[in-house]
C-alpha cells in the first residue's frame, strides 16, 4: 500500500501534465479550425459543437493510431487466430513501441550525462554516429561474412564505439579546457549529419545503387535483426529487448556501482566530489563515453533493424525529444522508459491523426512541449489538482 | 504596536512544527526568541510574515485580529522581516535597495525620483542612527552594513514590528555589538523587535523578554535579569548542558603536523597565506583565530589538498604532504571538517549512508569489483548514526532534509571513521545549536585525548578560547602570534586579530 502510494506520488505530476497537455491540445484543435472560427460569431453554439466534434474525432484517431482500433481488435479476437487480422489489430501498438525504441536509448544516454551534471545535448549526433558504426559493421561483416549472431554483436559493438567516440570529444574538451558541452555537442550534431551525407553519397560500397539518392544500401540484405513477435509482418525486433536491458544496466550502474556513485556525486555537487577525492576530469569523460555509447547503440539498432538504411536525417527529432524524456522521467531509467513509451504512443498515434483528420503531426510536438512545460512547473500542475476556483487575494498597497 | 500570537499551530506532513505557540511583544520591547534549529522559530516567523497560514491560532495587532494571506498584507500591517540571507541586488546602490518596490516617483510618466528617495533614506538613517552611505553599491559593502540596509528597508516600509532572523550569524563580534546598539535605539524609538537566535549571550545582552521554544512549543518565558546562560540552555535543549567543554590537561607528545614557510595563492592570484610556519603535536589542539578572510580558508584548503601549495612544505609525521591529492591526504590519516558544509562537506540529494561513505567508498570494505557493497555500507552507517546520535528517520533519508546539527554529525562521524592522526576542523560549529556544539566539541576533544593532533580554525573567539591548548592568530595571511592557552586572553587575541602586535 505504501509502495503504491509512493508510486502514485512519483507519477502524479507527469500523468497530470500529460492529461492537461492533451486538454489544451484539444482547445487548440477547436480554435485553429477555420470553419469553427468562421462560424463563431454567427452561430457560436453550432461552431463550438462542430469544433468539439472535430477534436473528438482527432483524439479518437490519435488513440486508435497509438493503441489500435477496438473494432479491429474485436475482430481479431473472433478470427480464430487469423494472422493477417491479428497483425492489423496489433500493428498500431507495436509501431508505437517501435517508435519509442530510439527514444529510450537516447533518453537513457543523455540521462547518464545529466546525472553527472553535464548537459549533453548531442544525443542526435551520437545516435547518428552509432548508426554509422552499425551500418559499416553490417556492410563489412554481414551477408555471411561472419555468422549472423556475431554480425549482430558487431553491429551493436560498432554502434557503441561510434556513439562513444562522438561523445568523447566534447567530454575531453570540457574536462581539459572547460569548453561548454552545450556548444560542442550541438555543433557535433550537425557535423554527424553531414558526415553521413558524405559517406552515403561518395562510397560505392555504402550508397544504394543506382547511386542517385544520398542513402545507404538496404541493410536487411546484410544483417537481419530477429523479430520477437510470432507474427513476422510486425517489425518489433530485439532492439526493444536491448533497450530494456540497457535501462536495467544503467539503473544498476548509477545506483550500485562505485563509478556510478562518483558520477552522481559529481553531478549533484562538484565541490564536495572534489573534497571527497573523486577526480572530476575522469567523471566527466566517463559519463560522456557511457552517455554516447548508449545513444550510439540505439542508433545502430534503429538503422540496421528498424529503418534498415542509413540516411543523413536518421536521428530526426530524437535528440531533442530524448532530452525532454530524460527530464520528464526524472533521469531515472524506469521513468525514462515509461516516458519514452508515452511519447512513442503519441508519435505513432499522431501520424494516424494526420492521415485521417488532416491535423498536422506538429500538433503532437505542441502537446509534447506542453507536457514538458507542465513538468517543469510542478507547482502549477499540482495547483490544477487543487480547487481551481479558490481566489487568491492580494492586498492593494496604499 | 503590540503584537500577540495566540496558540499558533502548524502541522506539516509528519511534523508538528508549531504546537499552540503563544508569544507577545509590546511597543518598544525587544523579544528574544530562543530555540535550537528545528524548534519551530522559522515556521512561526513565516506565519507572522504571511508566507504560511496557521492551521489554528490568531495573530493580534493592538488587540485586533489580523489574517495575512500573503507577505504583502503582513508588510502593510507593519511587520518587517530581516532574513538571515539578505535579499539585496548586488549592483544596486543603498538608496535604490532601500526604496525598491516602493519607489517615490515624479512627473506624468512616474519616473523614479532619485533625489527624494535619497533624501528619505538619509533622513531615515539619521533618525535611527543607522549609518550608511546612500550612494555605495551593495556589492562593495561588508555584511554588517548590508544588514543595516535590510533594516532600513523594513523601516522605510513603516514597520513597527521588526523581525530579525539569526541576525548575528554573519557578523563579527564588533558588528554584532553595533547591531545591538541599533536594536536598542529602535526599541527606544517605539519599534517592537523580535530577535530570533540560538545564541544565549545575545538574548541576555539585548532582549527585554525571552521566550524559549523547544520542539515546536513554548518551553518557557523569562527575562534577562532572571536568566543565566546555563538556565536558558537547559530550557532550550530540555536537559542540563555543559556550555564549556571540560578538558583534562593535554598530554602533548611528538609533532604530527609540521608546516614550514608555506605560501598559498588565492583565486585571484594574490598571496593568501604568507610564509606560515607552525606545528601541531600529538595530543594538543591548536586553534587558529582571525577575522574571516585573512587566509584561513586558503590555509585549510592547502593542507587538505584542495588548493595548490605555492611554496613551502607540509609534513604529516615527517612524511611530505604538500603535493598530495585530497584522497591521499585523507588516507594518510587526516580528518577534514570543511568550513562550508553545504558546499564541500556533504551532497544534498544523496542519502545519509551515501554521505557517510563519501570519501571512503573506494575502500575494499565498501567496494568490490567496482560495485558498492550496500550491506556493509548500511551496517557501518547504522553504527555511526547510533554512535554519533544522528537524528534521522533512516540512513536512506536525504541528508538535505536533516537539521544542520545532524548534518554536521554525519560529517564528523565520517571524518572520524578513519584512522585519524590529524584533525583539521574549519568552523566546525558554524550555524549549529547549543546541543550540537557541545557534542561536536566533545568529540573533537576526544580525538585529542586519543593522541591525534587537532587544528581548529574558527572566527568565533569563544570557540577558539574554549578549545585551544595554544592559540594562533592569522592576520593578512600571516600568523602574527601563537599564544599558550594561559596567555590567550580575549583582549590579547582580539588585538592580534586586528593586526596589532605592538
Amino acid at each position: 500500500m505504501n509502495a503504491l502510494k509512493k508510486f502514485g506520488l512519483k507519477v502524479r505530476v507527469p500523468a497530470l501534465s500529460i492529461s492537461v497537455a492533451l486538454l489544451v491540445g484539444a482547445l487548440f484543435i477547436v480554435f485553429t479550425d477555420l470553419e469553427v472560427l468562421g462560424g463563431l460569431l454567427s452561430d457560436p453554439i453550432g461552431a463550438l459543437s462542430l469544433g468539439i466534434g472535430r477534436a473528438a474525432v482527432a483524439y479518437s484517431a490519435l488513440f486508435r493510431g497509438a493503441f489500435g482500433d477496438p473494432a479491429t481488435i474485436q475482430k481479431a479476437l473472433e478470427s480464430n487466430g487469423d494472422i493477417l487480422v491479428w497483425a492489423r489489430a496489433l500493428r498500431p501498438l507495436v509501431e508505437s513501441v517501435v517508435a519509442s525504441v530510439p527514444l529510450i536509448f537516447v533518453g537513457l544516454g543523455v540521462s547518464v550525462a545529466f546525472r553527472t551534471g553535464i548537459f549533453n545535448i548531442g544525443g542526435a549526433g551520437q545516435f547518428t554516429m552509432g548508426a554509422v558504426g552499425g551500418t559499416l559493421a553490417a556492410l563489412f561483416f554481414g551477408a555471411g561474412v561472419t555468422p549472423a549472431p556475431i554480425a549482430i554483436l558487431l553491429v551493436m559493438l560498432f554502434g557503441l564505439i561510434g556513439g562513444a567516440a562522438w561523445a568523447f570529444l566534447p567530454g575531453f574538451l570540457k574536462a581539459r579546457v572547460g569548453a561548454s558541452e552545450v556548444i560542442t555537442t550541438i555543433m557535433l550534431n550537425f557535423i554527424a549529419g553531414q558526415f553521413v551525407f558524405f559517406l552515403v553519397s561518395n562510397f560505392e560500397f555504402i550508397q544504394k545503387p543506382p547511386r542517385i539518392q544520398p542513402v545507404s544500401k538496404e541493410l536487411s540484405q546484410f544483417v537481419d535483426l530477429p523479430g520477437i513477435l510470432p507474427i513476422a509482418s510486425l517489425r518489433l525486433d530485439i532492439g526493444i529487448i536491448v533497450a530494456l536491458l540497457t535501462a536495467v544496466a544503467v539503473s544498476w550502474f548509477l545506483f550500485r556501482s562505485t563509478r556510478g556513485f562518483e558520477l552522481r556525486a559529481a553531478g549533484l555537487n562538484i565541490a564536495a566530489a572534489k573534497y571527497a577525492g573523486m577526480g572530476a576530469t575522469t567523471s566527466i569523460i566517463t559519463a560522456m563515453l557511457i552517455s554516447g555509447a548508449i545513444s550510439g547503440l540505439g542508433g545502430a539498432l534503429v538503422a540496421v533493424g528498424t529503418v534498415k538504411q542509413l540516411s543523413p536525417g536518421i536521428a530526426g527529432s530524437v535528440g531533442f525529444t530524448a532530452i525532454a524524456i530524460a527530464l520528464v522521467g526524472g533521469t531515472r531509467p524506469s521513468g525514462v522508459v515509461a516516458t519514452a513509451l508515452v511519447f512513442g504512443l503519441l508519435q505513432h498515434g499522431g501520424s494516424l491523426m494526420q492521415v485521417q483528420t488532416g491535423i498536422p503531426i506538429e500538433m503532437l510536438l505542441f502537446i509534447q512541449a506542453l507536457v514538458i512545460a507542465f513538468i517543469a512547473a510542478p507547482e502549477l500542475t499540482l495547483g490544477i489538482l487543487k480547487n481551481p476556483f479558490r481566489r487568491r487575494t492580494r492586498a492593494v498597497s496604499k | 504596536m503590540r503584537l500577540e500570537l495566540q496558540k499558533i499551530t502548524k502541522q506539516f506532513p509528519g511534523v508538528l512544527a508549531n504546537d499552540r505557540i503563544s508569544i507577545s511583544v509590546d511597543k518598544g520591547q525587544v523579544l528574544g526568541l530562543l530555540g535550537e534549529n528545528g524548534a519551530g522559530k522559522t515556521t512561526l516567523m513565516n506565519i507572522l510574515s504571511g508566507l504560511y497560514r496557521p492551521d489554528s491560532g490568531k495573530i493580534l495587532i493592538d488587540g485586533k485580529e489580523r489574517i495575512f494571506r500573503d507577505p504583502a498584507q503582513a508588510i502593510d500591517a507593519g511587520i518587517g522581516m530581516v532574513h538571515q540571507h539578505f535579499m539585496l541586488v548586488p549592483v544596486f546602490d543603498v538608496t535604490e535597495s532601500v526604496v525598491l518596490g516602493n519607489e517615490p516617483t515624479k512627473g506624468p510618466l512616474g519616473s523614479f525620483d532619485r533625489a527624494t528617495a535619497r533624501a528619505q533614506v538619509v533622513e531615515l538613517s539619521k533618525k535611527h542612527g543607522l549609518h550608511v552611505d546612500p550612494d555605495a553599491k551593495i556589492e562593495s559593502l561588508p555584511v554588517g552594513v548590508r544588514q543595516r540596509v535590510e533594516i532600513l528597508k523594513a523601516l522605510y516600509r513603516k514597520s513597527d514590528i521588526l523581525v530579525l532572523d539569526e541576525p548575528s550569524a554573519v557578523l563579527t563580534p564588533q558588528e554584532t555589538e553595533e547591531l545591538f546598539d541599533i536594536i536598542r535605539g529602535l526599541a527606544k524609538g517605539g519599534t517592537s523587535v523580535i530577535f530570533i537566535t540560538h545564541k544565549l549571550n545575545e538574548v541576555i545582552a539585548v532582549a527585554d523578554k525571552i521566550t524559549v521554544l523547544r520542539r515546536g512549543a513554548v518551553a518557557g518565558e523569562t527575562t534577562p535579569k532572571k536568566a543565566t546562560a546555563a538556565k536558558l540552555a537547559e530550557m532550550m535543549v530540555g536537559r542540563e548542558v555543559q556550555l564549556t567543554v571540560s578538558r583534562s590537561k593535554s598530554h602533548v607528545a611528538e609533532p604530527i603536523l609540521q608546516v614550514k614557510g608555506l605560501n598559498v595563492l588565492n583565486d585571484a592570484g594574490g598571496r593568501a597565506v604568507n610564509d606560515v610556519t607552525f606545528e601541531v603535536r600529538s595530543g594538543e589542539i591548536l586553534a587558529v583565530a582571525g577575522v574571516q578572510g585573512n587566509g584561513q580558508t586558503e590555509l585549510v584548503e592547502a593542507l587538505t589538498g584542495l588548493r595548490l601549495v605555492d611554496s613551502g612544505t607540509v609534513a604529516l609525521e615527517k612524511k611530505p604532504l604538500h603535493a598530495g591529492s585530497p584522497r591521499e591526504i585523507a588516507m594518510a590519516g587526516v580528518a577534514h571538517i570543511p568550513e562550508d558544509r553545504n558546499r564541500d562537506g556533504m551532497i544534498k540529494g544523496m542519502t545519509v549512508a551515501e554521505n557517510y561513505i563519501l570519501n571512503t567508498y573506494h575502500l575494499p570494505q565498501y567496494s568490490k569489483n567496482g560495485l558498492l557493497n550496500r550491506k556493509a555500507i548500511a551496517a557501518a552507517t547504522e553504527q555511526a548514526v547510533k554512535d554519533f546520535d544522528v537524528r534521522t528517520p533512516s540512513i536512506n533519508t536525504d541528508i538535505g532534509s536533516l537539521s544542520g546539527g545532524n548534518q554536521q554529525k554525519v560529517i564528523v562521524a565520517r571524518e572520524f571513521s578513519r584512522n585519524v592522526r590529524l584533525v583539521i576542523a574549519a568552523q566546525p560549529t558554524r550555524g549549529l545549536d547549543v546541543g550540537s556544539i557541545e557534542y561536536i566539541h566533545r568529540r573533537i576533544v576526544e580525538q585529542r585525548d586519543a593522541g591525534a593532533a587537532v587544528l581548529i580554525v574558527s572566527t568565533e573567539l569563544d570557540e577558539v578560547l574554549a578549545l585551544g591548548d595554544r592559540v594562533a592568530v592569522m592576520y593578512e595571511g600571516r600568523i602574527v602570534g601563537i599564544l599558550d592557552a594561559k596567555q590567550a586572553t580575549r583582549e590579547r587575541v582580539g588585538l592580534l586579530m586586528g593586526g596589532i602586535t605592538k
